[in-house]
């Protein structure tokens, strides 16, 4: 038979509940004929947690409260339910890591969760923990707990995916319970109440385990046995790169572009903005030019601003900023407001402005165009680049037609009638600075 | 029409690069909590990491990765400050254990929330106190796209030599900014052996010889007994208040980085005859501190460029090579100048001048400046 106990005196003080939980559980691993290497003893922090200088096993003791969390880190990776992982907590590490609890029991990780529940914080000095129950007293709760204490066991038996749930009272000899518990696939979990002799007694003299359990309405018994799906860890082996070199883009057009050029895109969430600056980008690596495209949105990417700012160059593009662009495309107001301060600052270039919108003061020329009328909100930002190759020749607008029509948004835009809005005379009468397409 | 030639070249963020680097060397598993801007690291890692798991929050994520690494498996995580917040406690324990991982840090504007869109270079500050005790925690930081693909199987191998977490530092705009990229040209990166020890003699986890770096064994192994602990341990991982060979163990921690820096020693040293003044710089700063150390070149300035990428611990030659200069300048997207005050203290040094500011990106513009300035 294997010892899984050192022969050292256990680190526990005289009468501690914690000393049977250590033999018993010694006893149900003999019961269950388990080899010491392949048992996994994960423990919290707190007077129960020092035991695992006493176990001959693995080891592992961790921080308060997240042992059960590190536990299945290990049995997700072992993936191999002979190798029996436990976790030792007390009622305190399951206060601060209740959370690790459901979500273990919840996926089915294969462990067994002991928890120590001596109603107290043993190792601190003898403080309340939320499992405490009502009227108990402790040494930071001189007139009694008040309020009734977690019945974790109740808590785990709702969630799904357990499969074993057990309270008992850790006196005596309750191997057998514990063997039961660790013969089961997948989540189980044992409290185990029990007493420190050094807060708990002293606090409530006289007391007994049972009388406490009792008046505390927590029932002995088992809540769940039942035949679970542990969990299984997806391991692929089949797995592609991320990228291929056949994905590269072939340099198909021709470009003059003799100095970088800095575009910013400015628009509404959900109208294209993102969209319309990858297309420039992508026709502008088409034609032989280097680019970059950097995003600007709130959190909630659905509402509010949407802005990129693209870089073409011939040359290798170092900083990706671009505090003074070369040219802004606003299509709404959301992105007007964006674009304020940089269009401030402008001593020069181009701005293509919904023609619904209030140009500001700038020294950039102003191009006024009724991108939202002609091409819809949602197509605001691809009227408005297709716009800004007519006006500009920055790039072929055979390379922002090819890349445009690789993509599917073309199945269902008609280019042949954008073209011909761009084609049709708007006369802009925004203010003084607007100058009428050429 | 005459097409021009260039090199085929892909649209990339810097996000795909890194993940597919540890997909190489060997990452075995993603654990990670959602958070922006880091989320492209999760979906990447979830395509091609051989497993993937969604934890429920970033305490149970830096939990999970400690577990799979106690049993010889490289786990990887990517977050922002508020998810890294909440793992500093964990990151510590991964540390006393001494559990090889990488945990990526995308910087955003802080503090708490603040903005989740906007880059930042807020962080540093926070790693270089993250161990209790003033213990180094690795960091290293990424200056552009080729870095991207190179640095994270290197940050792995250095996590696995040295048996630690490592923190692989970077920020919104590196990682999530488009840009054309030839992969034509990028090194191989080959899988990383993993070691562990084949003695027959009783393993004694936290024994080493010369390298201060003990030899890993998996727990759950069939032949030797494990331990892992997070308190104060002998070598033997077991738990002890303040004997010698426990503080001596401890001590270690510190000093098996200071012995092997050298073997993790990354930057990029742009040095120009003649200049008298050398501009340091990391991760997103690193682009326009070199378009700034271009135009100045262009305008018969002189000037040389170091860009840093083991960033903390902070290796000595940084120091030396300083020596060479009467003035250098500091860019760094942050208030108040968080590796100017690494490497000078808060009183600072009249030689030396920080170009700072959160919200956007430093310009070339505003370190050309503080470079050509008397
Ligand atoms: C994050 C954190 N908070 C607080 C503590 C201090 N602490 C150590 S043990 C403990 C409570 C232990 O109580 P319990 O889990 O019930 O175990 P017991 O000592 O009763 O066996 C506390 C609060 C800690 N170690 N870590
Ligand atoms: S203080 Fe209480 S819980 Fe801790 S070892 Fe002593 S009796 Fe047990």
């Amino acid at each position: 038979m294997n010892n899984f106990l050192t022969d050292a005196p256990l680190p526990f003080c005289k009468g501690c509940g914690h000393n049977h939980i250590a033999a018993n559980t010694e006893k149900a691993l003999q019961l269950l004929g388990y080899d010491p290497m392949n048992i996994v003893l994960v423990t919290d922090i707190g007077c129960h947690g020092i035991i695992d200088k006493s176990f001959l096993t693995h080891t592992v003791h961790g921080l308060h409260g997240r042992s059960v969390a590190l536990a299945t880190g290990v049995s997700a990776a072992l993936n191999n339910p002979d190798k029996k992982v436990i976790v030792f907590i007390g009622d305190g590490g399951a206060t601060i890591g209740m959370q690790h609890l459901i979500d273990a029991a919840h996926n089915g990780f294969n462990m067994t969760v002991v928890i120590h529940n001596n109603f107290l914080y043993g190792m601190t000095g003898g403080q309340p923990s939320e499992f405490t129950p009502f009227g108990f007293k402790t040494p930071y709760l001189p007139e009694g707990g008040v309020k009734t204490g977690y019945d974790i066991c109740k808590l785990i038996s709702a969630v799904d995916g357990v499969s074993y749930v057990s309270r008992l009272e850790g006196i005596s000899d309750f191997s057998k319970e514990l063997a039961e518990a660790f013969s089961r696939k997948g989540f189980s979990l044992v409290e185990v109440m029990e007493i420190c002799p050094s807060y708990g007694v002293k606090s409530n003299p006289g007391m007994k385990l049972s009388k406490v359990v009792e008046g505390a309405g927590l029932k002995i018994e088992k809540f769940v046995d039942r035949e679970v799906e542990a969990y299984k860890t997806v391991v692929k082996s089949e797995l592609k790169p991320l990228f291929n070199e056949e994905d590269a883009i072939k340099t198909l057009f021709a470009t003059t572009l003799k100095k970088p050029i800095r575009l910013m895109l400015c628009g509404s969430a959900g109208e294209g903005v993102q969209a319309a600056a990858e297309f420039l980008l992508k026709a502008g690596i088409t034609s032989g030019l280097n680019g970059t495209k950097k995003g600007s949105y709130p959190v909630t990417v659905g509402v509010g601003f949407s802005a990129a700012e693209v870089i073409l160059s011939s040359e290798e593009i170092l900083y990706t900023g671009s505090p003074n662009p070369d040219v802004i495309c606003v299509t709404s107001a959301d992105g007007l407001e964006y674009a304020r301060k940089t269009l401030a600052n402008m001593k020069g270039g181009k701005l293509f402005i919904d023609s619904s919108l209030k140009a500001p003061e700038t020294k950039a020329e102003v191009i006024p165009f009724p991108f939202r009328e002609r091409g819809g909100a949602k197509n605001s930002s691809i009227y408005n680049i297709f716009y800004l190759l007519k006006r500009t020749e920055m790039i072929p607008m055979e390379a922002l037609l090819h890349v445009f029509n690789e993509n599917k948004i073309a199945k269902k835009f008609d280019l042949g009638k954008m073209f011909q809005a761009l084609e049709e005379p708007f006369y802009a009468e925004i203010n003084e600075k607007t100058t009428a397409p050429m | 029409m005459e097409a021009a030639v260039k090199e085929s070249r892909l649209i990339m963020d810097g996000s795909e690069l890194i993940i597919e680097s540890l997909a190489r060397a060997g990452a075995d598993v993603f654990i990670g909590y959602p958070i922006t801007p880091a989320n492209l690291l999760y979906s990447y890692s979830q395509e091609r990491l051989p497993s993937f798991f969604a934890a429920p929050d970033e305490i149970s994520t830096l939990q999970w990765m400690c577990g799979y690494a106690t049993t010889g498996k490289f786990p990887v995580t990517a977050s922002s400050f508020p998810g890294f917040a909440l793992m500093l406690e964990s990151v510590n324990m991964a540390y006393m254990m001494e559990l090889p991982m990488l945990i990526i840090l995308v910087q955003r504007l802080g503090p708490a929330t603040g903005t989740a869109t906007c880059g930042a270079q807020g962080d540093l500050a926070l790693l270089n106190g993250a161990i209790s005790g003033g213990f180094s925690l690795p960091v290293v930081s990424i200056s552009n796209m080729k870095d991207c693909w190179e640095m994270p199987a290197k940050a792995m191998q250095m996590a696995i030599d040295l048996r630690t977490p490592v923190v692989f530092l970077t920020s919104k705009e590196e990682i999530m900014t488009l840009a054309s990229f030839s992969i034509a040209k990028l090194n191989a990166i080959n899988k990383i052996e993993r070691k562990f020890y084949e003695g027959d003699e009783t393993y004694v986890p936290y024994k080493t010889g010369e390298s201060m770096v003990p030899e890993f064994l998996p727990v759950g192994n069939s032949k030797h007994q494990v331990r892992f602990t997070a308190s104060t341990h002998d070598q033997k991982g077991i738990i002890q208040n303040t004997s010698k060979e426990a503080i001596d163990n401890t001590k270690r921690l510190e000093y098996k980085h200071r012995q092997n820096h050298k073997q993790h020693l990354f930057y990029d040293y742009d040095e120009q005859n003649g200049a008298e003044t050398l501009l340091i710089s990391y991760g997103i700063t690193s682009a326009a501190s070199r378009e700034a150390v271009k135009n100045i070149r262009e305008e018969g300035g002189k000037v040389s460029l170091l860009k840093v990428k083991t960033m903390l611990p902070v290796p000595p030659v940084y120091f030396e090579l300083m020596d060479k200069y009467k003035k250098m300048v500091i860019a760094e997207e942050n208030l108040s100048g968080q590796f100017r005050n690494i490497l000078f203290g808060e009183r600072g040094n009249k030689n030396v001048k920080g170009v700072n500011g959160i919200a956007e990106m430093i310009t070339p513009a505003r370190i050309m400046d503080a470079v050509l300035c008397e």
